[in-house]
Parts: structure tokens; sequence; C-alpha cells
């Protein structure tokens, strides 16, 4: 069993200073090596995976940085498990095998002080394991942040809030919050798409599991990660940064989409808001409400007078699937509910409470709901 | 040392003349007594253990369903906060300092501590810290007015404590209490070092020094190094909050990484200031429980000494996901990685002490059984995360939570449970009750495998921590379930143990001098030891002095 994970680990190191692309995956490594790998922790990897069917299950990657990263999970977890299981065997056989029995004489057994042998093979053996690991280690390290950076990547700034994300797309004019909309990158023609992050107030943190490991959002700084989901679906996570009160509810949903749609949503986010609504008063009325009130200080409608910056941008609410940064499905009930009070849906959030009266609370909903 | 000494003498001369009274609590107040300083410690800690407790049950209650409202999200933010900063710095750090303020001076044959006035001067300060924390539950006027703890979290990263995020005073309250906790901590540190530097009895060189003294060396010596950093930054950070002073204020140009910096060259060293008294329990017990000399003394010195080296150069493992950029992240993978060798060295030792002994699964030695186990687990969780990629996933999720609870409470509690059944009958001269001892095992052991080894899948099924409440459909439901029936466990067995602490005191059986049949100096005086602990200075010639005398025909001393 040794023999076998030394082998993989000598396969490992060898290929250490191979050259590794966004597009390189694990699939492209040599598949024997991987078979063993699940072979040999197959059984524990199983009881984790059964006991829960999790969308973000870290062992369950979708993209190439968490693809690596599992990889990378998969040896160290047998080489430790490896370990444990000799440790831990000869600890317990020790346990058994001279414990104190009745029929035992009263003399203290053999007083051995030492030996330096034996101090030194227990000393050079872990530190080849050391080694090794690190060597790996390394070169997971360099394949997912020292990769130069494809021209095909597309660029999102990410701006963490409290309690809410900022996504904008600087070549594409496209500023949408919460929701994250990305082309899916085939092995192919590479379209991982890099982030640029930090934090208009305190530190959050970037975590869709599936995708990559976490990078944090700290102001004042300037972060950098890439993302590049293989299949389209949407892939969630969250904060994972204690950011404050609502740290719990600001959640991540990353929509990975084909070209086609890809293409397709981001001309219909670049157009301006919607600016008339014949045969709706109701929506009519109130964007005129919205537009007297004080949202406009916080949120931004494009193509309005509302050019506030410290709220989520509305232009396109209505094509968002959720409210309040992901626990609140996007439904009008919601809405109404959210703007009445939004410590309602989500106690501590920075949003106060309007104090409208029904009427402008129905028709300011009528109007959100319409910003298509 | 068997002769009837003068000092003993005189100490019955009073008892049967009549000492001249002295108010009992007077007595504890003013006392620089280095055994009845100990004591305070470690009664105050288990007061604030009971607390740090309770605030954890809390906790795992509200998250045992999922969108559970027993708490609002305020209240348990201030709950992880004040259980993460109760535990550390009010728990684990007094209990440990009284373990050794206690122990350090029988075991190296000296009659008080080097500084007995600066000892007492550190435990109350110490206290009042605690209690100052504690009292913004009732002073302080946080973000949600009066009556609010510090919910910053137990690592306070800025920039949410600057003033803008936390206004009030509840962080206040957690600076302050982490500063005045801090000079304490410093000043112990100094009393232990100079102690054990000056004060050893005749004959015991460095090299014959027990295993305990030197581990509580190697702590002591950390704490200098790491507890001033974190002085100073909690000065700095009052010094952003009430002068103006931009450190971590990042609005005006200041640095959040800063923070992240002092904080763990604090935080990681920690770790090993609080592990390191628990290796030192078990290089006491699991010899005497083995019946065999510690294997590897030389080499078990090295490792702890590297290892409190080491620990000074891998703090930003905890800042993998900062984006420190590749070369940062490889030098901290390579550090941490390379103190998993002495760490090792360690556990090898302890497993060639209890090879070819005569092992007897008493109290102490049943919790020493499920150290080495957990901490053998809890190293190699540890080497899951010194892998940077592994780790940009697990960092800050309910893994770590369980990994390092696995260090805290699966090595470091069990190790001092043990502690405590050990030294117990030398503290009071009375025995613990056995039955109860076994009961306060198994149901420990129970609860803590129940809540902290479910509690790594929540983590790779990717739940972060400190979140109040989570939707359905994560996986993570029956998992959390789990961990908060172990709570209850957990909670039932420390009962256990603090009731038969009591009832023993009363009830006990007498304990003698030596119960254990024991080998260091602590076991050669009387239990509990006179104020003047050793009436005639002892001299030792080897390591295990009371194995020499034992032992006549075949002392350690020929072989050293």
């Amino acid at each position: 069993m040794l023999l076998h994970l030394l082998c993989i680990r000598g396969h490992t190191t060898l290929s250490f200073f191979a050259r590794y692309t966004p597009a390189d995956t694990a699939r492209t490594r040599p598949g024997a090596a991987r078979i063993l790998r699940n072979a040999v922790f197959g059984t524990s990897f199983a009881a984790v995976t059964a006991c829960a069917q999790s969308p973000t299950n870290i062992f369950d990657p979708a993209g190439t940085p968490a693809r690596s990263a599992f990889g990378l999970s998969m040896l160290v977890l047998s080489i430790t498990l490896v370990i444990f299981l000799i440790v831990a065997g000869l600890l317990l056989y020790a346990l058994i095998r001279f414990r104190h029995r009745e029929t035992d004489s009263n003399r203290e057994p053999a007083q051995i002080y030492g030996s330096n042998q034996i101090e030194l093979s227990w000393t050079v053996i872990p530190i080849l394991i050391v080694v090794t690991l690190f060597l790996t280690t390394t070169r997971v390290i360099l394949v997912t942040e020292a990769i130069p950076k494809p021209a095909s990547a597309m660029d999102v700034t990410v701006i963490g809030h409290q309690f809410w994300w900022e996504y904008s797309y600087p070549k594409l004019g496209v500023v949408t919050a919460n929701e994250l909309h990305v082309p899916i990158s085939e092995p192919e023609s590479p379209t991982p798409t890099y982030l640029t992050m930090s934090s208009a107030d305190v530190s959050h943190s970037f975590w869709v599991p599936r995708l990559a490991g976490k990078m944090d959002l700290i102001p004042n700084r300037v972060n950098t990660m890439w993302i590049d989901p293989h299949e389209t679906g949407l892939y969630l996570g969250q904060c994972a940064q204690y950011c404050g009160t609502q740290h719990a509810k600001m959640l991540l949903r990353v929509y990975a989409q084909s070209p086609q749609d890809f293409a397709a949503w981001i001309e219909q986010q670049s157009k301006p808001a919607q600016q008339n609504f014949p045969g709706n008063p109701a929506a009519t009325e109130g964007q005129a409400v919205f537009m007297k009130n004080a949202c406009i200080n916080c949120h931004t409608v494009k193509g309005s007078v509302a050019t506030g910056r410290f709220g989520p941008d509305l232009t396109h609410l209505a094509t968002r699937d959720t409210i309040a940064s992901g626990p609140v499905p996007n439904t009008p009930e919601n809405l109404r509910k959210w703007i009445e009070d939004p410590n309602s849906l989500k106690p501590g959030s920075l949003m106060p409470a309007m104090h409208l009266n029904d009427h402008d609370l129905d028709v300011i909903t009528a109007y959100l709901s319409q910003l298509h | 040392m068997t002769t009837t000494p003068v000092l003993e003498a005189i100490d019955e001369t009073l008892e049967t003349q009549g000492q001249p009274p002295v108010n009992v609590i007077y007595e504890w107040l003013t006392t620089v007594d280095h055994k009845k300083i100990g004591l305070m410690y470690i009664v105050y800690a288990l007061l604030f253990l009971v607390v740090g407790g309770f605030e954890a049950i809390l906790m795992r209650i509200q998250l045992a369903i999922p969108n559970n409202h027993f708490v609002s999200p305020q209240v348990f933010n201030q709950l992880f906060t004040m259980h993460g900063t109760t535990m550390v710095f009010f728990m684990g750090m007094p209990i440990l300092f009284g373990m050794g303020n206690y122990l350090v001076p029988l075991m190296i044959g000296a009659r008080d501590m080097a500084f007995p006035r600066l000892n007492a001067f550190s435990f109350w300060i110490s206290a009042f810290a605690g209690i100052l924390l504690y009292y913004s539950y009732i002073g302080g006027s946080g973000l949600y007015a009066a009556g609010s703890a510090p919910d910053v979290g137990w690592f306070a990263y800025a920039p949410l404590t600057s003033k803008v995020f936390s206004p009030g005073h509840s962080t206040d309250y957690w600076t302050l209490a982490v500063l005045l906790s801090g000079v304490g901590s410093i000043g112990t540190a100094l009393n232990i070092v100079t102690t054990i530097l000056c004060m050893r009895c005749k004959g015991m060189k460095m090299s014959r020094m027990p295993l305990l003294p030197w581990l509580y060396l190697v702590m002591s010596g950390l704490v200098f190094v790491a507890v001033s950093p974190l002085t100073a930054a909690q000065v700095m950070l009052t010094l952003d909050r009430y002068l103006g002073s931009h450190f971590f204020d990042t609005q005006a140009g200041g640095s959040a990484i800063l923070w992240m910096h002092f904080f763990w060259i604090f935080g990681h060293p920690e770790v090993y200031v609080l592990v390191l008294p628990a290796f030192a329990f078990a290089n006491e017990i699991i010899p005497v429980f083995s019946r065999k000399a510690m294997f590897g003394y030389p080499a078990m010195v090295a490792a702890s000494v590297s290892i409190g080296f080491i620990s000074l150069s891998v703090w930003a493992h905890h800042m993998f996901t900062a984006g420190l950029g590749p070369a940062g992240n490889t030098f901290f993978v390579f550090a941490t990685m390379v103190i998993s060798v002495p760490t090792g060295i360690k556990i090898f030792n302890w497993l060639a002490t209890i090879w070819g002994g005569k092992i007897i699964f008493a109290p102490p030695m049943m919790f020493m059984v499920a150290f080495l186990f957990q901490f053998l687990i809890a190293g190699l969780t540890g080497i899951m995360l010194s892998a940077a990629p592994f780790n940009w996933q697990l960092s800050a999720s309910y893994f770590v939570v369980a990994h390092f609870h696995y260090v805290l409470v699966g090595a470091i509690v069990f190790s001092l449970f043990g502690a405590f059944y050990y030294w117990y009958p030398k503290v009071t001269g009375k025995m613990m009750d056995e039955t109860l001892a076994k009961w306060h095992f198994w149901l420990f052991l129970i609860g803590f495998h129940l809540t902290f080894d479910f509690m790594h899948v929540p983590g790779i099924l990717g739940m972060p921590r400190r979140i109040y409440t989570y939707e359905a459909g994560r996986g993570w439901d029956t998992l959390n379930f789990i961990v908060g029936i172990g709570a209850i466990f957990q909670a039932v067995g420390t009962l256990i143990l603090v009731y038969n602490m009591i009832h023993s005191y009363y009830k006990g059986k007498e304990a003698g001098h030596d119960p254990w049949d024991a080998w260091t100096l602590e076991w050669s005086v009387p239990s509990p030891p006179p104020s003047y602990n050793f009436a005639i200075e002892p001299t030792v010639n080897s390591r295990r002095p009371l194995w020499d005398l034992k032992h006549p025909e075949d002392p350690d001393s020929d072989y050293e």
C-alpha cells in the first residue's frame, strides 16, 4: 500500500514542472493513479457523499481550481489515512499487548531510556513525507495562482458589501448584484472568468465550493481568482469570512451559461431600464414614488435619476431569481414584504424600512417587478 | 527527605496552639502562595469553562435544525465571539497557567515561584479581565444598544472592529479584556521562566528536569513572543477607535491584512501555548501508568524546543485565502508541514514509552489514551489544512472548526482532565471517585466524537463557520443535529467531573503522599503539600528522584 502511494507521489513530483493551463483538468492525468487513489480512499469518500447530497460539496468539483484542489485532497487524505492506520494500529496493539494483567509479577517492567537509531528513523521518514507533500502542494499552488491569464478570459469585478455582492463586467458595461452569470469554459477553447475582488466595507470571502477554493475580499486591497465551470447550471456558495450581523445570509449564486445564453444575457443586461409602462398604471405610479423617495440614494436604475451606489443595482431586478442576496425567492409578495421591512426577511440588513403606506408599497412592488 | 523537619514541627505547634485568627477570604485574597494562586486560576477557569460551554450549547441548539429562530443573529454572533474569547483567554490560558503555577515549583523542588507578588498580580489582573469582558453584557452599549456583548468574532478582523462598523463600546470591552489578560499572561510567563531557570533544587541540572517544567519553559517563552504583538495590536486598535489613528482603518488607507498578521503571529503560537502543557501532562502521566521511564527524553526536549521555534513561523497559514500570492503561500505551507515532524516525534516517543510497559488503565491513563488517538487525528487533519489548495476549500468552514476543537478538546481538554484525576489527590489529599470518573470519561468521549467527528463533514459540504442559520437542502441538517446531541453528552460529562471534584473533597478516600507510585518530587511531600512545599531542600541525582529512592539497587542515575 505504502509502496503504491510512493509511486503516485513519484509521478506527481515528476510532473511538477509540467506546464498547466486553466483548461488542463485532472481528466488529462494518467488514469491509473486516479483509479488507485479512488480505490484507496473510496470508502471514506463514499461515506461522506452518501450521507448527504449537497450542492456545495468540495469533493464534487465542476471547475479546474476545485478539481486540482480535489486531486491534492485525495492524495493528502490517502497519505494521512495510511499514517493513521499505521500509528493507531501500533498504539492499539501496544495498549492491548502491554496492559497490566492480574497474573503479572509485581516487578516493574524493563526500563528503556531511548535509542538514537530509532529516534533518527522516525525523524527522517516524516521529513521525506513532508518534502513530497510540500512539492506536490507547491505544484497545485502554482497551477492555480501563477498561470498566465489567457486572452480569451472574461473579467468581472466583485465588490463585497454588508451583506450582498456587487458584480460588474467592465468591458461589457454591465452592473448587477448577487447573481453572477458567467460563460462555461470548454477545455478546447477555455474562457475562464477572472474575478478582481475588493470590498466596500469589511472583509468578505467568495466561496463557491464546486468551482474553486475561497478568496477573501478585503477593503483597500485587490485580490484575484479565476473560475471556469465546465457545465452549465447553478453553482451555490456563500460568504465565508465573518462580516457582521447577516454574514449567514450573504449567499452566492453563480449561473454558468452556454456562450449563446451568456451573450443574450449580457445584451439584455446592458440595456437601460424600462422607463415607460403603457397599460400598467400601477407600475407607472410606482416609478414616480420610487424616484421621489430615498430609494434613489442607495440604488441605481440605469437611465433614471436613481444613481445610488450603496445598495444593489436594480436596473434588471426582475430578471433575478432571488432577492436579499440569495435567501428569498424573487416573487412580488416577497418583494413587497422586503420593501415594507427588510428586517422581517433578513434581520440586520442595512436597508431601512421606509415606512411606506400600503398603496405605495403595492405600486413600488408593481414597478420593480417590471424591471426585466 | 523522610526525617522530621523543623518547619513541619513549627506547623504542628501552630496548629495545636492555635494560629493567629485569619479570615479565610482575606487569606485567599492576599495570598502569594503559588499553590493557592494556582488553585484560584483553576477554579476561575472552570467557572469560565461552564459559561463558555453554556454558550456553545445555545449555539448548537440554534444550529440543530435549519432556519431556526431560537436566537437572533445578533445574539448568535455574540455567542460565538464570547465562546471563543472565553475559552482561549479565560479558560485555556488560566487553567494551564494554574496547573503550571501549582506543579512547576513542586516538581523542581522549589518553595515558591520566583516572584510571588507578581504571581498574585498576574492572577488578579487576568481575573479582572474576564469579569470586564462579561460586564459588557450589562454595561456595553454596542451595535444593538445597551447590554450587548462583543460580536466581532474571537479574532476580531479589521475593519469590522473600527468605530464605523462597531459603534458603541462592546468592542472596547473585548479589546481591553484581551489586553489585560495579556498583561497577566506575560507576568506569569516571566515568573515561570525565572522560576525554572533559577530555582531548581540541588542536583537538578536542566537535563535532569522533568519534562513538565521543560514544556512550561517553552510555553512561557512562546507567551512572551506571541502575546506581546497581540497586546500591541489592542493598543493600536484602541488608538484607531478613539484617537484617530489609521493602523487598521481601511477607509483612511489602513490595512486589514496588518491586523491579520498581528493577530495570527499571536494566534498560531497560542495554539502551542495551549497544547504544550497538554503534552506536559502526557509526559508525566503516560510513563507512570506504563511503569516505564520516558522513552527518548532528549528527543522529547529537542522536539518541544523546535516546536516552539517553528511555531513562530507558521502564522500565515491562517491567511491562505487572503491573497498573499504563491511565494508567501508556499513558504507557509512548508513551515506548517515541517512542524509535523517534531510533533510526530512526540507521538512516537509516547508509543515507545507504552511499548513493553505494564499499562494500568486508571482514570488519568484512560484520558491519556483518548488524548493520544485524538491528537493523532487532529495532527493529520492539520496536515490536510496545511496543503494550501485544500485549505482554500476548507478554511473558515466547519472542517476547520472541527479540526481545532479536536486539538483544543480532543487533545488539550482530555489531557487536562487526565491531569485533574492524576494530581487531584496531591492537591486535596483525597482520591477521586473512580466510578464517577469512568462515567465522566465515557460520556465525554462519546459526546466528543458525536460532536467533533461529524462536524468535519458539513465543512466538506460547504458550510462556513459563524453562520447563525442555514437553509435546508445543503446536506447539513442531519449532521448538525448529531453534533448538537454530542454537545449534551459532553455537558453532562463535565457536570459529573465537577460533582466528582466536590464530592471527593468531602467523601474521598485518603490519598497519602504517593497514590500512583510515581517518580517526581511532588509525590515526596504530603498531600496537600504544606505552604513551604519542602521542609528540606531536596537533592536529586536523576530525572526520576523517587525511582532512585524506591529502587536503590537500580537507580536511574546509573544510566544518565
